[in-house]
């Protein structure tokens, strides 16, 4: 007789999510499934709007990576203005995006996953939160709940706001940097980096007490998508996208944002808002591939930053012949990733070109479709705009970073609930690593379905003819 | 001799001449009176009912907008009665059209953003009506959006008493009343406008803006207006 388990609500994450794990008739895993039960619509309710106002509209979407979308959405619309915008007002965009990734991957490992690899997955989950952290190991937890102000006080700096700013626009910025911004900026990035470089020390011998999760966190065979520069340096703002397979051989390079069509489409499963992107010419569901921290660092050449390539070096030993394949180093690809922003923040202060004040170009729109391409803490970002003769959009897509990794985080929790679940009571140390599986994706899924709700998570266990035989609840 | 006029504003006393409205009285003395309809060398219509006061010995609210100044008046400018059908009216323009501040070219500019922030407006006791008003892009140079209009009907003096063009009306009756260029005609169409900006630079919301702008970046020349009345009055 098969079952179900189911875990609801997924804790943790940025959304609201719901687990089943189904067995089959002798009692073992079968398949497990990420529900995403929230839905919001904004590729809709933003059809009629001035182009204009996509930015700040779409950015509401999410509190965690507004700025990620006010980037990929102010692009879509330079090409609706058909516009080349600024060299200092790209030079901010690209600053304000790596203080984004900053705050979000500092959130992410320190806030969301730290208790997990700090205080152990089978630990009591009435203490396994951040404050748990800081009650132990208060040093640390001071370190991440620093380095997050940080990425948020240079979003504020640059911005006017930490959350949901109108700084980025179409055309470039609204007004440019002063010196004594980016002198205070300038004043604290020793710390940052001191941090960073702290908390990568100690991870990595950590990684070692890891050794069943990582075997069995989605660790299996994907392609893996981001952006590089033309030369193959990772590339968070602008560049090219880049298709790698689980070898680290090219599949396909230097795509274009108009490109992304002919190779990324979007499936639609039943049971969940989220949409399941594939890559288009392996089919569905073939097409899984993977995007994010693992994914960047998986599909570069290089980080182009001398203390993230010597980390990105190391990285790469971990699996010497090919992509680094298990989902947990999303957890470490995040860190090298914190490294390389912090000292690319450091590289684009230091030009004198930041302060330029012609940071804005002005133009009605000039074209009729706009596309624009970012990467966001959680991987890439694709807002894709068409618009009337006025400027109003008439139709509007969204591809959003959780979403690319939706067969990834499917399949991934099927593994682990295979390794893990193996009985038809779901013991708290096997629900929190199924939940574990998906956090390695740090996943957004308010964003990921443009949806609206709650965040908590459920887990059901059923049996073959979908009787609840046990569940377990978070709120 | 000018007839002197005694009278007392939020319990402070004035001697003024006649012919002077209370809210003119009032703002000269920087006394706070909310208003959203009026504007400075506009007529008055007193259709937004913001600027209702308590004048001593008459039962009912009467709006300082319109009513001229009287020997021995004691008006009440701030009561609770008057704090709860302002927020009231406040509310009730809110859930009557589509005001998503997040997302508006006029977010910190706009008068009634301000007006509801300083009265006390953190929600909405009332449905949201939800209506669906295209937005009208058809203009070179500005932008008309319906969902965010209050019918304060600024736009329209401005466009007949100053530029004297007329191309704003109401058109419709009640809840279904809504501000039209010419005949219900697409803005960019229009034959009478002569695009001179002055109703956008007179709306209190993001209802009119200037195109390309982005959220936040609709700061209207309110003095426009009484500069150019100002002058036409003195003769130059």
């Amino acid at each position: 007789m098969t079952q179900t388990i189911t875990i609801d609500p997924v804790t943790r994450i940025e959304g609201h999510s719901k687990i089943t794990i189904k067995l089959d008739d002798q009692g073992k895993v079968d398949v497990a499934r990420l529900h995403i039960t929230q839905f919001r619509g904004f590729e809709k309710f933003t059809e009629g709007r001035p182009f204009q106002e996509m930015p700040s509209l779409t950015a509401r979407t999410c509190g965690i990576c507004p700025i990620s979308h006010l980037l990929a959405s102010a692009k879509a619309c330079d090409e609706l203005m058909a516009v080349r915008i600024p060299d200092a007002a790209v030079s901010l965009r690209r600053l304000i995006n790596y203080a984004q990734i900053i705050q979000s991957h500092a959130l992410s490992f320190f806030h969301l996953s730290s208790p997990d690899l700090l205080l152990g997955m089978d630990s009591d989950p009435a203490s396994r939160h951040v404050l748990g952290v800081a009650a132990k190991f208060p040093e640390l937890a001071k370190d991440g709940i620093w380095l997050r102000k940080f990425g948020q006080q240079v979003i504020e700096r640059l911005s006017g706001k930490r959350v949901h700013p109108t700084w980025i626009v179409p055309g470039g910025v609204a007004y440019p940097l002063a010196a004594a911004t980016r002198d205070a900026i300038v004043a604290e990035l020793p710390q940052a980096l001191a941090i960073a470089r702290k908390t990568l020390d100690w991870y990595k011998p950590v990684i070692r007490m890891f050794q069943e999760e990582i075997a069995t966190f989605a660790n299996f065979p994907t392609l893996f998508v981001g952006l590089v520069s033309p030369e193959g340096t990772i590339e968070h703002y602008d560049g090219v996208l880049r298709v790698v397979d689980s070898q680290r051989k090219i599949v396909v390079d230097k795509l274009q944002a108009h490109d992304y069509p002919d190779y990324i489409a979007e499936a639609v499963e039943p049971d969940s808002y989220l949409k399941s992107p594939y890559y288009k010419p392996l089919g569905y569901p073939r097409g899984i591939y993977r995007v994010g921290p693992l994914a960047r660092l998986n599909a570069c050449d290089r980080m182009g930053t001398p203390l993230a390539e010597i980390e990105l070096a190391e990285f790469r030993a971990l699996q010497p012949e090919g992509a680094v394949l298990s989902s947990f180093h999303f957890h470490y690809a995040r860190l090298v990733e914190l490294l390389h922003a912090l000292e690319r923040v450091t590289e684009l202060l230091a030009s004198p070109q930041i302060l330029s004040t012609q940071v804005r170009a002005i133009a009605d729109p000039n074209k009729s479709e706009g596309i624009g391409i970012s990467e966001a803490p959680r991987g890439t970002l694709i807002h894709h705009y068409r618009i009337d003769d006025n400027g109003l959009i008439t139709w509007a897509n969204l591809i959003i970073a959780t979403g690319h990794n939706n067969l990834a985080m499917n399949q991934g929790i099927t593994q682990a609930a295979k390794h893990f679940v193996k009985h038809e009571k779901i013991t708290e140390g096997a629900l929190n690593r199924v939940e574990a599986v998906i956090r390695c994706y740090d996943p957004c899924l308010s964003c990921s379905t443009h949806a609206l709700g709650d965040m908590p998570l459920r887990i059901e266990l059923t049996d073959s003819r979908g009787e609840i035989l046990d569940s377990c609840e978070r709120a | 001799m000018a007839k002197v006029i005694t009278l007392k504003i939020a319990g402070t006393e004035f001697k003024t001449g006649e012919g002077k409205t209370i809210l003119e009285l009032a703002r000269a003395s920087k006394i706070f009176i909310p208003t959203l309809c009026n504007f400075k060398g506009l007529s008055n219509v007193g259709a937004c009912r913001l600027c209702m006061v308590e004048v001593r010995g008459v039962p009912r609210l009467l709006p300082a907008c319109a009513t001229q100044v009287a020997e021995g008046m004691d008006v009440t400018v701030d009561s609770p009665r008057l704090a709860k059908y302002r927020k009231m009216i406040l509310e009730l323009l809110f859930a009557e059209r589509n005001h998503v501040c997040a997302a508006c070219v006029s977010n910190g500019h706009c008068e009634l953003q301000a007006l509801a922030q300083r009265l006390g407006v953190d929600h909405t006791r009332y449905p949201y009506r939800f209506p669906k008003y295209a937005f009208d892009a058809s203009h070179a140079k500005f932008n008309y959006d319906a969902n965010r209009c209050i019918l304060c009907t600024r736009c329209m003096r401005a466009c007949d008493e100053v530029e004297g063009a007329r191309t704003w009306n109401v058109m419709g009756r009640g809840i279904n009343s809504v501000m039209v260029t010419d005949l219900h005609q697409a803005w960019g169409r229009s034959p009478t406008c002569t695009s001179c900006s002055k109703c956008v630079h007179v709306c209190p919301t993001g209802a009119l803006s200037e195109k390309g702008s982005a959220v936040g970046e609709m700061v209207p020349r309110e003095n426009v207006i009484p500069y150019l009345t100002s002058m036409r009055y003195s003769g130059r």
